[in-house]
């Protein structure tokens, strides 16, 4: 396995998809290879990273907003008899 | 709604009683909810004001078709194809006035070459202890906003949402193998903006040292 081929194979192997077979062969390729072992480090980390992201608050003014406008919505659709 | 009853009652009790007719439990669901499809908008367009109409567009038609919501999915997910749909609305619309790039942003990139990583190094911090950083927060924000369109969506569901490459493909309408290609470039470009940010200069490994 080269640089190139281990590339291609990165998703699956930070996702732990990778076939058994294959993934011995990269693992070997990434024990006699410095550089495919800091990148494969560095997009795990890079992962983390944004799944570790917190929501976005909605700004005051749009909340509101957003809410009276459901509540519009609500009386126009639920009209009683 | 009483706080208690918020904490005890789960969604699918919630969308019954809302389709029964309590407004105040469709509130609720909009209150847990909100959060979630505002930043998943956001961080898809990386437009506050866009976010703001995706977030409405989407609650406002969760109301108008509670009765069609099947409750073998969750209601957040439910949610997220209706935001993610609506996003994507936009997106096209912004590439519509932009005709030119039109084409090359919808090339097919699934057999050209992958790009090779320049900038290697190991990072000075944790991805948990830069979690911590305000700073982080606008700087990954960034990095994201540099990604192609298509590139993005993909890792924002795939990868901040957490969906399967099956699921972000089914949301998406795209091959699984089109999903995977998008999303390793997505992480190889993140990655490398990323890296160039935390990593380490004086541990910075030579790009002639990785051409084997
Ligand atoms: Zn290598």
């Amino acid at each position: 396995m080269k640089c190139q081929d281990l590339l291609k194979q990165l998703n699956e192997y930070v996702d732990g998809t990778l076939d058994p077979s294959v993934c011995e062969e990269f693992e070997k390729h990434m024990a006699g290879c410095n550089p495919c072992q800091v990148v494969v480090d560095n997009i795990r980390k890079t992962i983390m990273l944004y799944k570790a992201g917190e929501p976005y608050e909605l700004p005051a003014a749009f909340r509101e907003k957003l809410h009276a406008a459901l509540r519009q919505k609500w009386k126009e659709t639920h009209t009683p008899e | 709604m009483s706080d208690d009853r918020a904490a005890l009652t789960d969604d699918g009790v919630l969308v019954r009683q809302a389709r029964a007719g309590d407004m105040a439990a469709f509130e609720e669901l909009v209150r847990r909810h909100e959060r979630a499809v505002f930043s998943l908008a956001r961080r898809m367009l990386q437009n506050e004001q866009d976010a703001e109409d995706v977030t409405q567009q989407t609650f406002l038609s969760a109301l108008e078709h509670l009765r069609n919501f099947r409750e073998e999915a969750s209601f957040y997910t439910w949610l997220r194809r209706i935001a993610t749909h609506a996003a994507l609305k936009i997106i096209r619309k912004r590439r519509g006035l932009d005709t030119i790039s039109l084409d090359a942003a919808t090339a097919p990139d699934e057999n050209d070459h992958i790009p090779h990583p320049e900038y290697i190094a190991d990072w000075r911090a944790t991805p948990e202890s830069l979690a911590r950083r305000n700073e982080t927060r606008r700087l990954i924000e960034e990095a994201l906003g540099e990604l192609d369109d298509k590139h993005r969506v993909v890792f924002v569901l795939r990868d901040v949402e957490g969906l399967s490459v099956r699921e972000t493909a089914d949301v998406l309408g795209l091959s699984e193998a089109n999903v995977k290609v998008r999303l390793l470039r997505a992480r190889l470009q993140l990655r490398e903006r990323l890296t160039r940010l935390f990593g380490d200069p004086d541990r910075r490994v030579a790009r002639e040292e990785h051409a084997h």
